[in-house]
C-alpha cells in the first residue's frame, strides 16, 4: 500500500566527532539513537591530574591578561607557552537541545568506545528507553567507564573552573581555550553509581539476532570486525532498509571479521567510525612501535605507551610476544598498569565466540586464544591496578609500561611522564589515534623524552571504504562532513575521502538531515478468510487484480485486513460479487475499468456508429475528439475520459457504451 | 642417497651478493652447474648403439606396442626419444632400421592406434619423424607407405586419439623433424599435410599452435631452399607451388578480421624473418609490408603485441633493414599510432637497434619519455623543466592511460621506467641524455607514492591519489633512480635525491621491498658522489645524509620484520665494505648504535638475517669498526667477536650463518688479521675441528678453501722471495721447508683434507683432490711412486685411508709424520681421482641400457608403485 510521503526519516546529528557518533534516527514511529560518543579531547585543555604530588605542575604560575588582570590566576595556569585550565577535567557531551532525548526509544550501541556518553543520556535526560549492546561491549565498556571514573576521582581537586567559561572572559583567551565550542555544556565526569544505573538499562543481543521495536521496525547487529564485540546495525522495515555502519575493520586483527554481505540493498547507509589517520598503515606503525620501542630499551631507557585498557593493546602484547625473542628483550619486564588491567587481560580470553576464526579454534585445543596469558605465566607481562602497593616493590628498570589515559590528563601515565620525562633515554610511544600527541604533551614540555607518534587505526580507510561500497552498493550514503572532502593538512589527497555515486550526504554537529528516500509502501496483511474469498481475474498476462473490501485494522504498526462484520441476512448472488454486497451501507460498486482507448480504432466506431465530422487533436494529456455536428466533445486522457455534451443524455449514454466497448470491466 | 647433492657445486665465490634475489641466485646458480655438468657427461658418454641395447631393443618395443603394459611416465620416453635422436645424429637411421626391424614394426603397429596409449602414439610419430630426416631412410619407410599412414590425410588425422594435444604435438614435432630433405617437401605438398597445419595454428592447445606456425615457417624456408644463389629471386607468384600456398595463407590471414588469425600470421612472419637471412626474404617482405602497414588504419590494431614483434624483426634483419622497402616507414607510423603502453616495447626495441635513422631514434626515445614528461607537466610548479622532454609533453593518449585508471597508469609508468633504465645502460643509450628532468621525474613520482607531493593541478591530484602507497612504481622508481646516479647530476639534484632516499628508507610505510630497493639506490647514489667529488671520500652532502641515515639504519636493524633487518645488515656491510677506511665515515659510524645492534643481530632467531649479521660485523671488525668504542675493552671486544663466530660455526642449527662465518673467517686470514695472525696455527685447528663436523657441503667446501689460503700463506712464509729480487726463480723444484711439513703435520690439516677426499659430496672431494695436488706438486713433485711407502706410519695410514674410502669414517688418522705425509702424497694417484671425480656420478645410470633396462623394469611394477620417479 502506498504511503504517506510525508512520513520521512529525519537524522539529528548530536555530535561532530566522526569516530565518536551520536545521531538521532527517526523511523516510523520509532526514535532511534545510534551510538553515544563522548568527545573526551576537551581535557586537553585542563592539566594533568598527578597521582603523586607534582612539584612543577602545583607551582605553575597563573595566567594573566594582556592588561595585567590577575582574576582568572585560579583556573588557569600557564606552561611553556600554552594556558590549561586547573580543575577537574571536563567533556564535551553530545547535543542535547536538538531533540527531546526522553522521546529516545532505544540506544544502539556499535562499540565500547562509542558508549561513553551513555551514563549522560540515561540518567540526566528523562530517558526511559533500552539499550541494545553486544555481551563484549558492555563488559569491557564499563572497564572503560570504571578506569576513567576511577582515574578521576582517586585525585580529588576541590576546584571547579567557570569563570573562565563566560563568553566575554573567553574571547580573551588565547587558543585554543578561545576556540573550545560550548564550554558552557562541559560535565564532569560521571560516577560509578550513574554508571552502574546506565549499564543495567542495556539488554545484551548476538550478531545477527533481530529484534523488534514496535512492531514497526527491526534491528540487528552485525560484526564489523573492529573490536571484541563490535557491531554495526540493521535498521529495517518490510519495504525500507538503513544499514548504520561505525568503527569497522577488514583487518585481521583478534575480532571476528567484518560481515558485510548483510549490508547489501540498503537504502540509506549511515558511515561513520572511519579510521582517523588515513595515510598510516597499522602494519608499518606496529614495526615503526617495535622498532622504536627495542632501540629505547636495547639503550637502557624506558618506554611509555599511554593507552586504553583494552582494544589495540591486545594486538600490540601478541604483537610483542613474537618480537621480544627475536629482538632479544626476554629479559625487559612489561608492564600494565590500570584499575582494570586485570579484568581486561582476563575478559579478553573468555569471548571465544567474538573472537576471529583462528583465536576461536585455539579454544578447543584447549589454548588460550591470546598469547598475553603466557606473558603473563612466564613473569614477562605484569599487571597491577595502580603504581601504588605491589608495583612499587616490583619495578626494574629499563621497562616497558602500558598505561591510560590517552589524553595524559590522568591516570598513572601522568607519573611516568613526571618521571621519565627529564631523560632522553625514554621515549613515549603513542598508539592511540584519539588524541593529538603533541597537545598531550603540552603541559609536560619541556620535555627531553623522545616522543614517537605510532597511530595504530585498524578502523576502515578510504580504499577500504570504496570497495566496500561498491560491493553492498546503497542507494544512498550519508556521513559526516569530514569524511566528503580531503584533510585539511593534506588537501590535495583526493583520494583521502568518500567517492561515491550519488555524492554522499554530509552532516555536521547540531544538524537535521531529512534523508533522501521516501517510504513508499506499508506491509498489510489479509486475514485468511478473507482472502479466500478473493477471486482474482486476470486483466493482462500476469497480472490479476480482485477487488476488496474489509476493515483495515491497526495496531503497534502492524496493519491487517479483515472480514468486515457480516450481515444478518447474505442474499445469495453472482459469487464474484459476493464481497461488495455482503457490505450492507456499501454503495453498489459500480464495475472497475481498465485499458486505453486507441484513437483511431475508437474514431472507426464512431464512424461506423453513424458519427460524421469528427476531429481529433493531440492534447498534452491526450486527445480530444470533437464531435463538431453534436457539439459534443470527447476527452480522452490517461487516467480519465470525460464525455462533454449539452444535456444530450441518449447521446451521452451512447457515446459512453462504445468508449466501454474498448475498456475491460470486472 | 649417501649422494643427495653430489651434482651439486658451490656458487663460485661465496661472498653476500649485492642483488634483490640474492638467496635465489645463488640457488640458481647451483641449478646451472647441474645442467651443466649433466649436459658435458651426455656427450662423453657411450651413446652409440651397443650390442647390448640391440638386445633389449625388441623387448622394449614389444612392451610399447602393448597396451596392457602402460609406460610409467613421459619422461622416460622423451629421454629414449633423446638417444635415439642422439644415435641417428652419428649413425645411418636407415642402417639402425634395417638392423632392428623391431623398430619398423613398432612404428606399422602404431597404425592400428586403437591398441596403442597416446603417450606411445605421440611417441612414435616423432622418432618416425627423427628417422625420417635423412633421406634414404625417409625412402625407405616411404616404401612402405608408413609415413603417408603416420602424417597423411588418413593417418593421424583420422584417429580418435587427434583429439589428444600431445598427440597433435607429436605429429607435428614429427613433420618438423622430417622436413629436412627436397624429398620431405614434395611429401608435405601431396599428403596434404600443409592445410592440416594452417588449422593447427588455431589450437586450442598453446603448444601445438606455436609448434605449427614454427612449422610452417620450416616448410617455407625448405621449399625456398637453393634458391638464394647467383639468380635473382622472382616474385612470389613464381616461387614454389608450397611457399605460395603458404604467403598466400599469410596473406589472407593478414586480411582477417579475427585478430588471433592476424596474431598467428605476424608470429608466421617474424619467426621467418628472424630465422633465415636469405635475400627472398626482401621479396617477400615487399609483398607483405603493405598488408601490415593496412593493419595500422584499423581501429583498434589487431594483434598489437605480435605487430611490435614482427617489426622488431624486421629492423633486427640486415637483409630487410637495408632493402629498398625498408621498415622504417613503417615503423614510424606504428610507434605514432599504438598506444602509449603497446608503443613502449617498440621504441625500446627501435632505440636498441644498431643501424636506424636519428629521426626514428628521436622519435622512439621521445615515446619512452613521454608518461614522464606528462607527469612533470602534471605536477610541476613551475613552468616546465627544460631539456628533451619539453617536446615530448601533451600526448593526450598517454595522459589518458595516466589518467584513465589504476591498473593502466601503474602498468604504463613500470614499463616506462624499466626500459628507461634497460636504456641507460646500452651502448645504444640516446645522446643527449635528458638526466636532470629524469631526476626530477623519478623523485616526482616517489614523491607521488609516498603523498608527499603537493600537486598544483587537479589531473596530478587525480595522479596522487592514483599512486598513493604504490608499491610496484616505488620500486620501479627507486630502481630507476639508482641506474640515474651512473649520469652526472647536479649538485641541487643530489640533494633531492638524498632527500627523497631518506625519506623512503625512513618512512614506517615502506614495505620490506621497497627498503631494499631504496638500501641499492642509496648506495650507487653514494657511490656516484664519491665519482662526482673527485677523490676518494664521500662529498660533503654525502656525509650529512650520513649523519641522517644512521639513525634509520638503526631503526631498521630493529625491526620486526626480518626481511628489512637482512637488507639493512646488506647495506650496511657493503657501505662498511666501500667507506669503512673513510675517517669521516667511520666518525659517524662509531657515533651511532649500528655497530652494536649488528653484533646483537647475531643471535637472531632468523637464520638469514644471522648469516648478514656474520657479514656486517665480520665486515665491521676487518675494518676495526666494531662495538665498543673504549680502547680498553677493545681487545677483549674483538676476541669476543672471534669467539661469537667460533660458537656460531659449531652450534648454529642452519647452514647459512655458518657458511657466512667461513667466508668472514678465510677474509681475515686472506687479510692477516690481527687477531687471526696472533695464533694461526690455533686458529686454523679450532675452525677445522668445527668444520670438519659439518653436515653442510657448502661448510666444508669453504673449510678447504680456507685450508688453501693457510697453505698459501705458509708456504710463502717459508719461501721468501722478495719480489722486487733480480734473481730468477730456481729452475729445479724446491724442497719443501722442513718446518712447513711440521707445521702441516702439527695440524689436524690432513686428517681433514684426507677425509675431504672420500667425502660422499662430489664438490668438496674435488675440492681435496685439487688441494692435495697443489700440494704435491710444492712439496714432492718429481718423485715417482717407487719411492713411496718407506715413512715410519705410512702402512696405518694407507689402511685408514682405505677404511675411509670403503665409507668407514669413523678410524682417525693417527699421528702423522712429515715423510709418510710425503710418501701418501707422491703414493695416491690423484690425477686418476680427479678425472674420475670430474665425471658426474650417474655416468653409469646414465647410459642408455640404464635407461632400457629400467623401462623394461617398471613396467612390470607399475601398478603397485604408480607415483615412481624415473
Amino acid at each position: 500500500v502506498p504511503n504517506n510521503p510525508k512520513s520521512d526519516m529525519k537524522l539529528y546529528c548530536l555530535s561532530g566527532h566522526p569516530t565518536l557518533p551520536c545521531n538521532v534516527l527517526k523511523f516510523k514511529s520509532t526514535t532511534i539513537m545510534l551510538d553515544c560518543g563522548l568527545d573526551m579531547t576537551s581535557t586537553l585543555n585542563f592539566l594533568p591530574l598527578p597521582l603523586v604530588q607534582s612539584p612543577r605542575l602545583s607551582n605553575l604560575p597563573g595566567w594573566s591578561l594582556k592588561d595585567g588582570s590577575v582574576f582568572l590566576d585560579k583556573e588557569l595556569k600557564e606552561c611553556s607557552g600554552h594556558v590549561f585550565v586547573d580543575s577537574v577535567p571536563e567533556f564535551c557531551l553530545p547535543e542535547t537541545e536538538l531533540i527531546d532525548l526522553s522521546t529516545v526509544d532505544v540506544i544502539l550501541i556499535s562499540n565500547y568506545h562509542c558508549m561513553m556518553a551513555l551514563p549522560y543520556i540515561t540518567e540526566h535526560t528523562g530517558f526511559t528507553g533500552t539499550v541494545y549492546a553486544t555481551e563484549p561491549t558492555v563488559q569491557i565498556g564499563r572497564l572503560l567507564m570504571e578506569e576513567l571514573v576511577n582515574f578521576i576521582e582517586r585525585v580529588p581537586k576541590a576546584q571547579s573552573a567557570s569563570l573562565w567559561k563566560n563568553k566575554d572572559v573567553q574571547r580573551l583567551l588565547p587558543s585554543p581555550l578561545k576556540d573550545a565550542v560550548e564550554v558552557t555544556t562541559w560535565r564532569r565526569c560521571y560516577t560509578m553509581q550513574e554508571v552502574n544505573s546506565a549499564l543495567s538499562k542495556i539488554q545484551l543481543v548476538g550478531y545477527s539476532q533481530k529484534i523488534e521495536l514496535f512492531g514497526a521496525v527491526q534491528v540487528t547487529p552485525l560484526s564489523s570486525g573492529y573490536a571484541l564485540g563490535s557491531s554495526n546495525w540493521i535498521i529495517q522495515s518490510h519495504y525500507e532498509k538503513v544499514s548504520y555502519v561505525s568503527g569497522s575493520s577488514l583487518l585481521t586483527t583478534h575480532p571476528q571479521p567484518m560481515d558485510q554481505a548483510s549490508l547489501k540493498n540498503s537504502d540509506v547507509l549511515l558511515l561513520t567510525g572511519l579510521t582517523q589517520i588515513p595515510t598510516a598503515n597499522p602494519d608499518g606503525m606496529v614495526g615503526e612501535f617495535c622498532s622504536n620501542l627495542a632501540l629505547t630499551v636495547r639503550n637502557g631507557g624506558n618506554v611509555l605507551v599511554p593507552c586504553y585498557p583494552s582494544g589495540v593493546i591486545y594486538d600490540l602484547l601478541e604483537c610483542l610476544y613474537q618480537y621480544i625473542d627475536s629482538a632479544g628483550l626476554s629479559s625487559i619486564p612489561f608492564y600494565f598498569i590500570s584499575p582494570v588491567a586485570n579484568s581486561s587481560l582476563e575478559f579478553s580470553q573468555i569471548f571465544a565466540e567474538w573472537l576471529c576464526h583462528n583465536k576461536q579454534s585455539k579454544v578447543y585445543l584447549p589454548e588460550p586464544p591470546f598469547p598475553h596469558a603466557e606473558l603473563i605465566q612466564t613473569n614477562k607481562l605484569k599487571h597491577y591496578p595502580s603504581i601504588h602497593g605491589d608495583f612499587s616493590n616490583d619495578f626494574r628498570q629499563p621497562c616497558v609500561v602500558f598505561t591510560g589515559h590517552p589524553s595524559l590528563r590522568c591516570g598513572d601515565v601522568v607519573h611516568f611522564m613526571e618521571l621519565w620525562g627529564k631523560s632522553s633515554l625514554n621515549t613515549v610511544i603513542f598508539t592511540e589515534p584519539d588524541f593529538s600527541y603533541l597537545e598531550a604533551l603540552a603541559p609536560y614540555q619541556p620535555l627531553a623524552m623522545k616522543c614517537v607518534y605510532c597511530p595504530i587505526d585498524t578502523r576502515l580507510n578510504f580504499i577500504q571504504v570504496s570497495k566496500l561500497l561498491k560491493e553492498v552498493q546503497p542507494l544512498h550514503v550519508v556521513c559526516p562532513e569530514q569524511y566528503t572532502q580531503p584533510p585539511p593538512a593534506q588537501s590535495h589527497r583526493m583520494d583521502l575521502m568518500i567517492d561515491c555515486q550519488p555524492p554522499a550526504m554530509s552532516y555536521r554537529r547540531a544538524e537535521v538531515l531529512a534523508l533522501p528516500f521516501k517510504r513508499r509502501y506499508e506491509k498489510i496483511e489479509i486475514m485468511p478468510e478473507l482472502a479466500d474469498s478473493l477471486v482474482p481475474m486476470e486483466i493482462k498476462p500476469g497480472i490479476s487484480l480482485a477487488t476488496v473490501s474489509a476493515v483495515l485494522h491497526t495496531k503497534d504498526n502492524k496493519h491487517i485486513l479483515q472480514p468486515p462484520p457480516r450481515p444478518t441476512q447474505p442474499t445469495s448472488s453472482k459469487k464474484r460479487k459476493r464481497v461488495s454486497e455482503d457490505v450492507p451501507d456499501c454503495k453498489v460498486l459500480k464495475p472497475l475499468l481498465s485499458g486505453s482507448i486507441p484513437v483511431e480504432q475508437f474514431v472507426q466506431t464512431l464512424e461506423k456508429h453513424g458519427f460524421s465530422d469528427i476531429k481529433v487533436e493531440d492534447t498534452a494529456k491526450g486527445h480530444i475528439v470533437l464531435l463538431q455536428e453534436a457539439e459534443t466533445l470527447i476527452q480522452l486522457e490517461e487516467d480519465s475520459t470525460h464525455i462533454i455534451c449539452d444535456n444530450d443524455e441518449t447521446l451521452r449514454v451512447r457515446l459512453r457504451d462504445l468508449v466501454l466497448k474498448f475498456l475491460q470491466k470486472f | 642417497p649417501r649422494c643427495t647433492f653430489w651434482t651439486l657445486v658451490p656458487a663460485a665465490d661465496g661472498h653476500q651478493e649485492w642483488d634483490s634475489n640474492s638467496r635465489l641466485a645463488r640457488s640458481r646458480g647451483v641449478a646451472f652447474s647441474y645442467l651443466a655438468v649433466g649436459g658435458k657427461d651426455r656427450r662423453t658418454s657411450v651413446l652409440i648403439m651397443d650390442p647390448e641395447c640391440s638386445r633389449l631393443l625388441p623387448a622394449l618395443c614389444a612392451v610399447l606396442a602393448d597396451p596392457r603394459q602402460p609406460v610409467a611416465d613421459d619422461t622416460c620416453l622423451e629421454k629414449l626419444l633423446d638417444w635415439f635422436k642422439t644415435v641417428t645424429e652419428t649413425e645411418s637411421s636407415l642402417q639402425l632400421l634395417q638392423d632392428h626391424p623391431c623398430l619398423v614394426e613398432l612404428l606399422s603397429h602404431v597404425l592400428k592406434p586403437q591398441d596403442v596409449s597416446p603417450r606411445v602414439l605421440s611417441f612414435a610419430l616423432r622418432l618416425a619423424g627423427a628417422f625420417a630426416a635423412q633421406e634414404d631412410c625417409f625412402q625407405y619407410l616411404q616404401q612402405g607407405d608408413l609415413l603417408l599412414g603416420l602424417f597423411g590425410e588418413a593417418g593421424a588425422l583420422g584417429w580418435s586419439a587427434w583429439s589428444i594435444p600431445s598427440v597433435r604435438s607429436g605429429w607435428i614435432q614429427g613433420l618438423c623433424a622430417l622436413a629436412h630433405h627436397p624429398s620431405a617437401l614434395h611429401f608435405l605438398a601431396d599428403s596434404g599435410a600443409v592445410d592440416t597445419v594452417f588449422s593447427l595454428q588455431g589450437d586450442p592447445s598453446l603448444f601445438v599452435a606455436s609448434a605449427a606456425s614454427q612449422l610452417l615457417v620450416y616448410i617455407l624456408a625448405l621449399s625456398m631452399q637453393g634458391r638464394d644463389a647467383g639468380s635473382p629471386i622472382p616474385e612470389v607468384a613464381a616461387w614454389p607451388v608450397c611457399a605460395q600456398k603458404i604467403v598466400s595463407h599469410v596473406q589472407e590471414s593478414l586480411h582477417s578480421t579475427a585478430a588471433p588469425q592476424v596474431t598467428q600470421a605476424l608470429n608466421v612472419l617474424t619467426t621467418t624473418f628472424g630465422r633465415c637471412r636469405s635475400p627472398w626474404m626482401e621479396v617477400l617482405w615487399g609483398q607483405l609490408s603493405p598488408l601490415v602497414a593496412s593493419l595500422l588504419k584499423r581501429d583498434p590494431i589487431p594483434a598489437a603485441h605480435s605487430l611490435v614483434d614482427l617489426l622488431l624483426s624486421v629492423a633486427r634483419s640486415p637483409v630487410l633493414s637495408s632493402a629498398a622497402c625498408g621498415p622504417w616507414e613503417i615503423l614510424a607510423q606504428t610507434l605514432h599510432r599504438l598506444s602509449p603502453t603497446q608503443a613502449g616495447p617498440l621504441a625500446l626495441g627501435t632505440l636498441k637497434l644498431q643501424r636506424c635513422p636519428q629521426e626514428l631514434r628521436t622519435q622512439a626515445f621521445g615515446i619512452l619519455l613521454q608518461p614522464l614528461a606528462c607527469i612533470l607537466k602534471a605536477t610541476a610548479q613551475a613552468p616546465g623543466p627544460p631539456g628533451l622532454l619539453d617536446g615530448t609533453a601533451g600526448g593526450s593518449m598517454t595522459v589518458d592511460t595516466l589518467l584513465s585508471s589504476k591498473s593502466a597508469c601503474v602498468g604504463l609508468l613500470c614499463q616506462t621506467l624499466a626500459h628507461l633504465e634497460e636504456l641507460q645502460t646500452l651502448p645504444q643509450c640516446p645522446s643527449p641524455w635528458p638526466q636532470e628532468p629524469l631526476l626530477d621525474a623519478a623523485v616526482i613520482i616517489l614523491r607521488l607514492c609516498d603523498g608527499s607531493a603537493d600537486p598544483s593541478s587537479s589531473g596530478a591530484g587525480r595522479l596522487c591519489g592514483t599512486l598513493a602507497g604504490c608499491i610496484r612504481v616505488q620500486r620501479a622508481a627507486l630502481d630507476f633512480l639508482g641506474t640515474l646516479s651512473q649520469g652526472m647530476s647536479p649538485q641541487e639534484s643530489m640533494l633531492q635525491v638524498f632527500a627523497i632516499l631518506l625519506k623512503n628508507l625512513e618512512s614506517p610505510e615502506s614495505s620490506p621491498t621497497v627498503l631494499k630497493k631504496a638500501f641499492q639506490a642509496t648506495l650507487r647514489w653514494l657511490q656516484s658522489s664519491v665519482k662526482t667529488s673527485g677523490c676518494s671520500d664521500l662529498s660533503p652532502d654525502a656525509l650529512l645524509f650520513l649523519g641522517e641515515l644512521f639513525p634509520v639504519l638503526q631503526k631498521r636493524l630493529c625491526s620486526p620484520c626480518w626481511e628489512v633487518r637482512d637488507s639493512a645488515l646488506e647495506f650496511l656491510t657493503h657501505l662498511s665494505q666501500h667507506w669503512g677506511g673513510q675517517a669521516d665515515f667511520r666518525e659517524e659510524l662509531q657515533s651511532s648504535e649500528v655497530p652494536m645492534l649488528a653484533c646483537q643481530l647475531l643471535q637472531d632467531p632468523e637464520s638469514y638475517v644471522r648469516a648478514s649479521a656474520v657479514a656486517a660485523t665480520g665486515q665491521l671488525f676487518s675494518r676495526g669498526l666494531q662495538a665498543t668504542p673504549t680502547s680498553s675493552e677493545n681487545l677483549q671486544a674483538q676476541q669476543g667477536l672471534l669467539m661469537d663466530l667460533m660458537y656460531i660455526l659449531s652450534t648454529d642449527s642452519e647452514g647459512f650463518p655458518r657458511r657466512a662465518v667461513l667466508q668472514v673467517f678465510t677474509q681475515w686470514l686472506r687479510d692477516g688479521h690481527a687477531d687471526v695472525a696472533r695464533d694461526t696455527e690455533w686458529f686454523v685447528t679450532t675452525v677445522l675441528q668445527a668444520v670438519s663436523r659439518d653436515l653442510d657441503w657448502e661448510v666444508r667446501v669453504q673449510g678447504l678453501e680456507l685450508v688453501q689460503v693457510f697453505l698459501t700463506q705458509t708456504l710463502g712464509r717459508f719461501r721468501p722471495r722478495c719480489p722486487y729480487a733480480v734473481t730468477l726463480p730456481e729452475a729445479t723444484s724446491p724442497t719443501p721447508h722442513p718446518e712447513f711439513l711440521r707445521t702441516l703435520c702439527r695440524l689436524p690439516l690432513f686428517e681433514f683434507v684426507f677425509r675431504a677426499l672420500f667425502d660422499c659430496d662430489r664438490p668438496v672431494a674435488q675440492k681435496a683432490c685439487d688441494l692435495l695436488l697443489f700440494l704435491r706438486d710444492e712439496t714432492a713433485p718429481s718423485s715417482g711412486p717407487q719411492e713411496t711407502r718407506d715413512g715410519p706410519n705410512s702402512a696405518s695410514v694407507e689402511v685408514a685411508l682405505q677404511r675411509w674410502q670403503e665409507g668407514e669414517q669413523g678410524q682417525p688418522l693417527g699421528d702423522l709424520e712429515p715423510e709418510a705425509m710425503l710418501a701418501l702424497l707422491r703414493s695416491l694417484d690423484l690425477e686418476g681421482l680427479q678425472g674420475k671425480l670430474a665425471k658426474s656420478s650417474d655416468h653409469i645410470e646414465k647410459s642408455p641400457q640404464s635407461l632400457l633396462q629400467d623401462m623394461l623394469a617398471t613396467v612390470g611394477m607399475l601398478e603397485e608403485n604408480e607415483a615412481d620417479c624415473y
